[in-house]
């Protein structure tokens, strides 16, 4: 059966960013501006090697050379990178022994997540890295993982306790070299999660992190680094929430997923940052670079359902290298108001005999625009590979946008390739049916929208599904026009 | 159980209902007949509270309630429901997650609490049984894919869920093949009791040899121009509509 749409209506009531509140934690943070010595002063803070150093400012170096992507469907003010604030970390730097000791503001932030800590461990087996601003600051089940040789820790911890998988795995799915943003986050970024599944090893729980960003003007720079070694499974969810801001906020995080031969990663994510008021004003800017490596016989899912940011620009993607590999895409991507996304994929085919499957879909209310940008690549050496992409756009008003921008690069004859694409208004008589039996309207747009997402919905973990659910419905408030 | 005076609906400023009066008691099932385009599923529609129409006149009591000052949910959650000429298809919705759904809002409206999953599991059974609706089309998404015989089924299927008071049923018997015809019709009798009323749009007598109506009902040009027993439909089968043409003219 589906899910129950009762909870839905509560939160339905309250009209305003639901997650909108400021969690008051004294700051240890550097000055404002980008330079060598606040590179120097986050490593230093951070107790880094020498190598992690070397990294950052030789990513700085490129940076420093490269100048900001520009994008047809996507308009914004630029950030100005000086008046951003690289590094804060809550004061209380202590590591917590156990939930007890957990901050009780701390505790209250996540109650109003609605992922309470507890509930999270008794009722779904969740291990939470909750990270706020840019320090973990709780960490769960550790000795049960540890049991399986699974590592699930802070970047930063993983950096200090297991450099050699860091040094080895860290920039070699995603260069520093890669783009902008994946360049300024190889220079800055504070910390983030890692993860390693041994060989043979399948991970019991599903791994999750939620993101934070706290505080004010405080640009957030994640990176997680996911490794599954030969034959390994694991299931990653990332969700996140933004306190309610007036300045735009930018958020550059890099993701890099490394699936060994017959290992199999599942990446979800529920994105619901702050997307500005209903005049466009505020919210956060995503420009997020996520990647996948598979080899042999290995297999991504990456799964997402996007409702928050100002602007969105993210392509989370897969480079099928090993012969037989998968690689897949799931989306749902949610703009209102004056939000603009311009999302999608790439499905880089290397290896023979790789499939990739693509579903994504838009849904676009207010003044928004939504973009599905996607790159099916299928290179010389990939006999065999087989693609297919269904790419739907769902508008909600007259006045919002949906564009679909599907680019095939085929090297090799063998391939197969399908693209569907349509594009459908909500539908009065569908409003009207619904509520001649007795449904609200907002409960009948949430009904029709998740109807619209089961694909993507589905492959979600279930209690994840149930929180994305509120989270389109939120969204899309009043939205029908 | 309703009671419409004068009724007078438009919609993109064509008057469409021009004065319509009709009284349907509990306990009764009222026919309407009457010719392609003269305002049948109108009625229906603005009873429903379909927003596209505007009611310019009129007057209609639903049980004690002004039923034009309620919202077409309310409406609906005051016992009011359509079984639609055309059901529409929601993709991705199950229907019994939509049917749990309008029943509970339905009962939250009605100050009763949600009902249990496994109580309504066991009234989908019962009440799919009713009508032999295929107890898979019951887990299937709403309409889609659907036969048309399996809509027009699947809309009294919900009518026997959501055991409205007064039920329109809007030409449901177009589309079926005799032995659904039979079903449906036997599923409406079953769900007759003297604390509800029907109201059954058709073109065809032979759906009311298996539904008896107490009264049968000539809507003609926006209006109620002719009611009788159910006699009246047997001579409007066999004469057509041409006659009432004529006596209106004559009017
Ligand atoms: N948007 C509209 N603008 C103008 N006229 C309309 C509009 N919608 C419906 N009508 C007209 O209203 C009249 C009544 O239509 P209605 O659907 O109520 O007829 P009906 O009696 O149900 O007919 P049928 O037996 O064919 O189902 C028709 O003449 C139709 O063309
Ligand atoms: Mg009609």
């Amino acid at each position: 059966m589906g899910y129950t749409e009762n909870e839905l209506a509560k939160d339905l009531e309250n009209q305003e960013y639901k997650f909108g509140f400021v969690t008051n934690i004294e700051s240890d943070k550097a000055p404002k501006g980008l330079n060598e010595g606040i590179i120097r002063f986050i490593s230093a803070k951070k107790e880094e090697p020498e190598w992690l150093l070397d990294f950052r400012l030789k990513a700085f170096a490129l940076w420093k050379e490269m100048t900001e992507p520009e994008w047809a469907h996507v308009h914004y003010e630029k950030p100005d990178f000086q008046d951003i604030t690289y590094y804060s970390a809550p004061k209380q730097t202590k590591k917590y022994e156990s939930w007890d000791d957990v901050d009780p503001e701390m505790k209250e932030t996540m109650a109003k997540l609605g992922i309470s800590m507890e509930e999270q461990q008794r009722l779904t087996g969740v291990a939470v890295d909750f990270v706020m601003d840019s320090v973990s600051v709780a960490t769960s089940f550790k000795s049960k993982l540890a049991e399986l040789g699974i590592i699930f820790c802070s970047f930063s911890e993983a950096v200090k306790e297991h450099p050699e998988l860091v040094r080895k795995y860290m920039g070699s799915v995603v260069p520093m070299t890669d783009n902008f943003y994946a360049a300024l986050n190889s220079a800055v970024f504070t910390d983030g999660s890692f993860c390693y599944i041994p060989s043979g090893v399948r991970c019991p729980m599903e791994l999750s992190t939620y993101f934070r960003i706290n505080e004010g003007g405080t640009g957030q720079f994640e990176r997680t680094l996911v490794v599954a070694d030969q034959g390994a499974y694991v299931s990653y969810l990332e969700g996140c929430t933004a306190p309610q801001r007036d300045e735009n906020q930018l958020h550059a995080a890099v993701v890099e997923l490394i699936a060994l031969d017959d290992a199999e990663i599942k990446y979800s994510t529920v994105q619901n940052w702050y997307p500005g008021d209903k005049e466009g004003k505020g919210g956060i800017y995503n420009f997020v670079t996520k990647r996948g490596l598979c080899e042999r016989n290995a297999k991504i899912a990456w799964t997402q359902v996007e409702t928050g940011s100002a602007v969105t620009w993210k392509y989370p993607s897969c480079v099928l290298k090993g012969d037989n590999s998968i690689g897949e895409f799931y989306s749902v991507a949610v703009t209102n108001n004056y939000q603009q996304a311009d999302t999608g994929t790439k499905m880089i085919h290397l290896g023979k005999n790789t499939k990739s499957t693509i579903i994504s879909k838009g849904i676009s209310a207010g003044k928004s625009q939504n973009s599905y940008r996607g790159l099916v690549q299928i290179h010389k050496s990939a006999d065999n590979a087989r693609n297919f992409s269904q790419c739907d756009s769902l508008l909600m008003t007259d006045e919002c946008g949906a564009h679909t921008f599907p680019y095939i690069e085929c090297k090799n004859s063998s391939a197969k390739i399908e693209h569907e694409a349509t594009t459908s208004k909500i539908g009065e008589d569908q409003i009207f049916y619904c509520l001649q039996r007795g449904i609200s309207e907002e409960k009948a747009i949430s009904l029709i929208v998740n109807g619209y997402c089961k694909e993507v919905l589905n492959q979600l973990p279930m209690e994840f599904a149930v929180e994305a659910q509120k989270l389109l419905a939120i969204s899309l408030e009043g939205s029908v026009g | 159980m309703i009671t419409i005076k004068n009724l007078h609906a438009s919609i993109d400023g064509k008057e469409i209902l021009k004065g319509l009066n009709l009284e349907v008691p509990a306990g009764q099932v009222h026919a309407i007949m009457g010719p392609n385009g003269a305002g049948k599923s109108t009625l229906a529609s603005v009873l429903a509270g379909r927003e596209d129409y505007e009611v310019t006149e009129g007057s209609v009591d639903f049980d004690g309630a002004d039923l034009l000052e309620l919202s077409t949910e309310d409406r609906a959650r005051e016992g009011m429901f359509l079984a639609f000429q055309y059901p529409v298809e929601i993709p991705g919705v199950s229907n019994v997650n939509f049917l749990r759904t309008a029943l509970n809002e339905i009962r939250e409206y009605r100050g009763q609490e949600a009902i249990s999953a496994k109580d309504f599991m066991a009234m989908v059974r019962e009440k799919s049984a009713i009508v032999e609706l295929d107890p898979k089309l019951a887990s299937r998404a709403v309409n889609e894919g659907f036969s048309g015989g399996e809509k027009k089924r699947n809309e009294i299927f919900q009518m026997a869920m959501l055991e409205p008071k007064l039920a329109i049923l809007d030409e449901t018997d177009s589309g079926l093949d005799i032995d659904a015809l039979r079903i449906v019709a036997n599923g409406v009798n079953k769900l007759r009791s003297e604390k509800n009323a029907t109201i059954v749009i058709t073109h065809y007598q032979r759906l009311l040899d298996y539904i008896i109506p107490d009264v049968v009902h000539v809507l003609y040009d926006g209006r109620i121009v002719k009611s009788g027993p159910k006699e009246l439909a047997l001579e409007l089968e066999e004469k057509g509509y041409d006659w009432i043409k004529a006596e209106q003219e004559a009017k």
